[in-house]
């Protein structure tokens, strides 16, 4: 890949996201845009958001938070939106009325990307516009309340999968997106994490410098819905990646290539322990929901490792 | 600026200032503690100024300077981030007097 980014050179350009935003203190949704932003630094963005944490708390009426220009949009059509605006640009360019190099970017939650946006980022992806979608997903609907959505984990405890007598969180396994990103055969797909930032920026400027659909998912603790200390997003982020639970790979061209290998595969205890979602698995009826959660990651992974064999 | 009635909108209510949240002072928002930066103890690795949710750390010619407390909602991040120098971290969270 190409060479390491140095940070103190990085810290000398603009940051494109102001400060003043309403996101809750510690939140890793503007972390994400921030580092996506830097890593566009160099082009001129059109940038867009569906509805969610991000996308309200940025621009609430008469103040926006974004240097970029950028276009609100509903929940469901963050896709269909922004492959609008890249065809008009593309007609323009052919009119000779524009000639910069623009490149276009959307960021999404998991709400407005797992759900309720699927359809249209399907279809923008089908289609083949030149976008980039990055998806932050902090694994339920936070802005509305910590609602259960399909990118939430097995056993998390959510408002409407509050754990109890009756379910023990959420009974579903979370959907992979990634995966099923890939599966569309877009040039370039890939998971990353903050706290890998060299990985995730590496990975944000080499999907932009690829023509054609791009899309990157990012994890992004929640310290309100994961009902965890207020500092520990970044942490929390390490351990997603440490224990597997977020292994960092990308699809590029098909080949798939896993880009951080822990030296040491953590338990996913780890990760589950220090988050308050998670705190009724640790009781004697609960316990076969981590045994689950760790055979479904032990298995994703080995597939992630031999597909990646298969594919060099 | 805010427009005073609908009148002053923009068509599409277009925001034309950028960044213009700068004005919302998201710093009174601090609840207990507060980062206090200790120069001695840094090695400028910028990472408090990648990792700061909320753009507050301040950076000079590849520098951290020290903290924004208009904007800085107290999280701590950067204090937990921080890998400081010989074991000593450079940020840390101090209670704020009010």
């Amino acid at each position: 890949m190409a060479v390491q980014i140095n940070l103190k050179e990085l810290s000398k350009k603009e940051l494109m996201l102001s400060p003043g935003h309403r996101l809750c203190a510690g939140c890793t949704a503007p972390i994400i845009a921030k580092m996506v932003l830097l890593a566009a630094a160099d082009y001129p963005v059109v940038a867009n958001s569906p509805t969610g944490c991000l996308e309200v708390s940025t621009c609430i009426s008469d103040y926006t938070a974004w240097k970029v220009p950028w276009i609100h949009t509903a929940f469901e059509n963050a896709g269909a939106t922004l492959s609008g605006v890249e065809t008009m640009y593309r007609a323009w360019k052919r009119k000779g009325k524009i000639d910069k190099e623009v490149k276009f970017i959307a960021i999404g939650g998991d709400g407005g990307t797992y759900d309720i946006g699927l359809q249209s980022l399907s279809g923008a992806m089908e289609r083949g516009h030149d976008l980039l979608y990055v998806c932050y997903d902090n694994g339920a609907y936070m802005n509305t309340g910590i609602q259960r959505s399909s990118a939430t984990p097995l056993g998390a405890d959510t408002t409407t999968s509050p754990a109890g007598t009756a379910v023990p969180g959420k009974v579903q396994r979370r959907k992979d997106l990634t995966r099923i990103m890939a599966a569309h055969n877009i040039p370039y797909a890939a998971q990353a994490a903050p706290s890998h930032w060299q990985d995730f920026l590496k990975k944000v400027k080499k999907a932009l410098e690829i023509k054609g659909p791009k899309f990157i998912n990012v994890i992004s603790p929640c310290n309100r819905g994961w009902r965890s200390r207020l500092d520990d997003a970044i942490q929390l982020s390490r351990l997603a990646v440490q224990t597997c639970y977020w292994p960092l790979y990308e699809v590029a061209e098909g080949a798939t290539k896993v880009t951080y290998k822990p030296r040491e595969k953590k338990p996913i205890e780890e990760f589950l322990k220090v988050q308050g979602r998670f705190k009724h698995l640790f009781t004697p009826e609960n316990e076969w929901i981590i045994k689950k959660f760790q055979q479904d990651i032990d298995q994703e992974w080995e597939r992630l490792l031999q597909e990646e064999s298969q594919s060099s | 600026m805010k427009p005073e009635g609908w009148r002053d909108l923009t068509p599409g209510a277009v925001i034309l200032d950028a960044g213009n949240a700068r004005e919302v002072k998201t710093g009174t928002w601090r609840t207990v503690d507060k980062p206090v930066f200790k120069e001695e103890h840094c090695s400028n690795c910028m990472l408090c100024w990648l990792f700061c949710p909320d753009m507050a750390v301040i950076v000079k010619d590849g520098k951290m300077v020290g903290f924004d407390y208009e904007y800085c909602k107290g999280c701590g991040i950067c204090a937990f981030e921080c890998p400081g120098k010989k074991g000593q971290k450079a940020i840390f969270m101090e209670e704020e007097k009010k």
